[in-house]
């Protein structure tokens, strides 16, 4: 992965820098490279880099007057929550200042009446559910890797999860933050419903990958926790027909919570890895519905109704806890029984549902064409796939081939009307092939947006652009004026 | 000016040397706006693209809403964010608004449907962004910031929605004994049960308003408890009559203007004791419609929100933006639109 240069003037500047950091907020500073090295990489684990050194602030206050310093300093800042990014988003360069919110974990408030909550932006994203639960309420974006990443993360991705089908991603729950512009100075953007009195900064914000501000606080949308959910399981044996069901389901107007897919290859794994007693078949569905169990039965009923027209091999209807969860229970595993099969990618595309069998099917003949394994596991609701290309990383040149293929497929979504990333973000990734979705117009347009709030193209500047795209604008850092918005 | 093409318009964009202001229908236009050269939008028109089984619909920007509407219907499906759009509303129009109805609550606003825009910015540059599924986090959500705009940024082109199935069945349950003030802790005690209540108002004459939608089972199921748990706010009804358009506040009264505040839920009753009675609220307290005697401004508290005037002669917004984000707004106004074309806008 190419990175830019570091800068040198800053890298000959360390001990200044470092010093400078300390006055500013003295027991938070890490500059030993023994422990830097914790924050060399996030789960895209293949790529690595030792920041110049590492602050873990406590307060709003105490980031601003970081990034006023660094901003003076003309140091480059990498935001960090849990470092859970599966896209290199808070990778730094060796000339970068990590500032990690992870000290930053507080519940600023419950208002169960108006349904929010404020919280500091390094909380995790399941304890925020936690913190509403005994009132009955819950946050609804539900990422995998819920248990361990930061809200202020999961704003900069935009992320989504199983149950985004009903409720919506990060965006669509977000009122409010807290940020810090890379000058220092504090805005509060968004406000009761999220709407602003002028333009909609929060929408540009969320999603905008740590390049616009350092979000401290953030005010989310909470529910009322449903009365109930329970899953189906429906198998295929063919996947076309799994996915034609999934359409047919969402064409009759019902609107599961979830639904999941599963094909062959993964249903395999995940059996051998947590023997969650699936059928032997080429596809499955998970589909989940929520209510009163008077409400559940209406619902399951109509399932059934449609998945009869598709002969399925099975539908299983779960009729108690257990048998919920072991219904959920492979396909919870799916990550982890893949690991057992060898290093894998794990894609993130999303595609029309309409074009599911189409993809499928190439995606078949690519993954014979490279020869390397593809497993599909994907929320099929919403068309967000996540083709996982098992290779063996220690043999010589297979992580080449298998990226080669991702990008292949990558762009099969973007050629059949999709796009190259549903939830994990372009980071650094997928960074090279913004350009096979966006024309530079478009990547322009974007890139205006930073000139906005970060004119010198400090805050983790080598993410999300084509380096050469970005180049101009990173480039021009030392001649802009601080305040050229 | 009235562009029948993307191509033609961006021509127009780049040739004028004047301010313009983009008009859809012209049924919603704030104070202050109109006052450039009238760049009418209604020459790009038709559904470009419509899935319903992948609940995605993608329509030019010009595009009657009612037309929009009338091919979602004929598939048994809708705008979820239900706009209450007056006769003549064009789909780029709402957008530009964020226009949102009662649904609001439940399923979002017109930004949280909209998947992708195509848009053409002050210097005649056409932009494509997000594309027509529902996840997409490829790059910065410019849809997001396009959604609200009002034409400041550029004049969309084409719109991507992701669209939500017609519930088979509403129900709609009143209050018919509660002022405002009393409506809010009603309406705040349904939304904070797990009823999934997709509508929470209160009209002057009707009291508060609950609607419940979806399969016929669920929805008695949900009707019955909801009566239960209201029923220490005071007698509740069940309503035969569809009240929900009643929510469009009709600008046409010429002695007074028209203001639309936002706030928390749990300051609308300190907001309204401030204020003479409302025309309407809606979004369980949210949103407040106020009437007040022309160019008189609402002597207001401290808030968390704002209140804009909708109609009368001037443009008005209270509190005054904060500095920082009005600096940013502009910034992103001249970045889109260094030669100020749009300054038409207002
Ligand atoms: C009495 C009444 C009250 C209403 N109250 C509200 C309300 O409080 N909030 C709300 O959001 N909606 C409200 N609406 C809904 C209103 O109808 C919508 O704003 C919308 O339907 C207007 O559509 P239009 O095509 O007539 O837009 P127009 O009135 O033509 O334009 C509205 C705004 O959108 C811009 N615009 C129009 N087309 C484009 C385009 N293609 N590209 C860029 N910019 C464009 C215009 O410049 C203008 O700023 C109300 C409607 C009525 C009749
Ligand atoms: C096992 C596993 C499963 C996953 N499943 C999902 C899933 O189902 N859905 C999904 O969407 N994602 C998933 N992810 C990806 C990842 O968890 C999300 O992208 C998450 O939102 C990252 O949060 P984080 O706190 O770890 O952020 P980090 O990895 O620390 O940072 C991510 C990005 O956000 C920026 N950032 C972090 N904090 C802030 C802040 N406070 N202000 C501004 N910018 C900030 C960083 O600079 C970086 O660009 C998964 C990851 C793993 C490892």
């Amino acid at each position: 992965m190419q990175m830019p240069e570091p800068d040198a003037l800053v890298l000959s500047r360390r001990d200044a820098i470092v010093a400078a950091l300390r006055q500013a907020v003295s027991d938070a500073v890490i500059d030993d490279p023994a422990e830097t090295r914790a924050y060399e990489c996030d789960a895209l684990s293949a790529y690595r880099c030792p920041p110049l050194a590492v602050v873990l602030p406590r307060t709003t206050q105490q980031v601003s007057q970081l990034m006023a310093l660094c901003h003076q300093l003309g140091v480059p800042v990498v935001p960090r929550g849990a470092g859970t990014s599966l896209a290199g988003g808070s990778m730094p360069t060796a000339d970068a200042v990590v500032i990690g919110l992870a000290r930053m974990t507080e519940v600023l408030e419950i208002a169960t009446g108006d349904r929010l909550v404020r919280v500091q932006a390094g909380r995790t994203n399941l304890s925020v559910s936690g913190a509403v639960d005994g009132q009955g309420f819950f946050y609804a974006p539900d990422p995998s890797s819920q248990l361990a990443c930061a809200i202020g993360g999961n704003i900069a991705m935009n992320s989504g999860g199983a149950h985004c089908l009903k409720y919506g991603v990060t965006t669509n729950n977000l009122l409010g933050v807290t940020m810090v512009l890379m000058d220092g100075t504090v805005v509060e953007l968004g406000g009761p419903m999220g709407e602003a009195a002028g333009l909609d900064l929060l929408g540009v914000v969320c999603g905008s990958e740590g390049q616009l501000g350092i979000v401290t606080e953030a005010t989310l949308r909470i529910l009322p926790k449903p009365q109930g959910a329970r899953p189906v399981l429906i198998a295929f044996d063919s996947s076309e027909t799994a996915g034609a069901c999934v359409a047919a389901i969402i064409r009759a107007g019902v609107l599961p919570v979830a639904i999941e897919f599963m094909d062959r290859p993964c249903i395999r794994a995940t059996e051998a890895f947590a023997q969650a007693g699936y059928p032997d078949c080429e596809a499955l569905l998970i589909v989940e519905v929520e209510g009163t169990a008077p409400e559940i039965d209406e619902q399951l009923a109509l399932i059934r109704d449609i998945a009869q027209g598709f002969e399925p091999v099975e539908f299983r209807e779960s009729r108690s806890e257990d048998e919920s969860r072991r219904i959920w229970l492979g396909r919870k595993s799916a990550f982890g029984a893949m690991g057992q099969m060898g290093d894998y990618i794990c894609l993130d595309g999303t595609i029309p549902v309409s074009a599911l069998p189409r993809v499928l099917a190439r995606i078949g003949e690519l993954s014979r064409d490279y020869g390397l394994p593809v497993a599909n596991v994907f929320h099929a609701g919403d068309g967000n796939m996540h083709p996982l290309i098992i290779h063996d990383a220690n043999a010589p040149g297979d992580l080449d081939r298998a990226e080669a293929l991702g990008a292949d497929i990558l762009r099969l979504c973007v050629e059949v009307g999709g796009c190259l990333t549903g939830e994990h973000g372009v980071g650094i990734e997928k960074r090279d092939l913004m350009s096979v979705q966006y024309r530079p117009a478009d990547l322009d347009a974007q890139m205006r947006v930073k000139d906005v709030f970060d004119p010198r193209w400090l805050l983790n500047a080598a993410k999300v652009f084509p380096l050469e795209v970005s180049a101009s604008r990173r480039d021009a850092r030392p001649n802009l004026p601080p305040d050229a918005a | 000016m009235r562009p029948d093409s993307e191509e033609a318009l961006a021509a127009c964009i780049s040739d004028t040397r004047e301010a313009v202001s983009i008009v859809g229908g012209g049924t919603r236009l704030h104070p202050g706006e109109g006052a450039g050269a009238r760049l009418d939008v209604s020459g790009l028109s038709g559904i470009v693209l419509y899935e319903p089984e992948a609940l995605t619909v993608v329509v030019r920007a010009g595009t009657r809403l009612a037309d929009v509407q009338a091919a979602l219907a004929a598939e048994g499906q809708m705008l979820g964010f239900e706009p209450l759009g007056a006769p003549g509303s064009t789909i780029g129009g709402v957008v530009a608004a964020n226009a949102s109805g009662p649904r609001r609550v439940q399923a979002g606003a017109a930004r949280d449907a909209l998947i992708g825009v195509r848009f053409v910015d002050g210097n005649g540059d056409l932009i494509r962004n997000g594309g027509r599924v529902m996840k997409n986090v490829t790059g910065y959500d410019l849809v997001k910031l396009m959604a609200g705009s009002r034409g400041r940024l550029g004049v969309l082109t084409e719109l991507a929605f992701k669209t939500a199935p017609l519930p088979p069945l509403r129900c709609t349950l009143c209050l018919p004994g509660l002022d405002a003030a009393a409506a809010i802790a009603a309406l705040t005690d349904a939304l904070s049960a797990p009823f999934e209540v997709s509508g929470a108002a209160w009209l002057p004459d009707r009291g508060a308003l609950i609607r419940l939608e979806g399969l016929e089972r669920s929805v008695a199921i949900r009707a019955d408890a909801l009566r239960d748990r209201l029923a220490a706010h005071g007698e509740v009804v069940e309503v035969q009559d569809d009240p929900w358009l009643l929510l469009r506040p009709d600008g046409g009264d010429p002695d007074g203007d028209l203001w639309r505040i936002v706030c928390r839920p749990g300051e609308a009753a300190r907001v309204l004791s401030a204020l003479p009675a409302p025309v309407s609220m809606d979004w369980g307290g949210a949103l407040i419609h106020l009437r007040l005697p022309a160019d008189e401004m609402p002597v207001l508290p401290r808030f968390a929100g704002h209140a804009r005037r909708i109609t009368g002669a001037a443009p008005a917004v209270l509190p005054a933006p904060d500095p920082v984000v009005a600096r940013l707004d502009a910034g992103l106004r001249r970045r889109f639109d260094p030669r100020g074309i749009f300054a038409g806008a207002d």
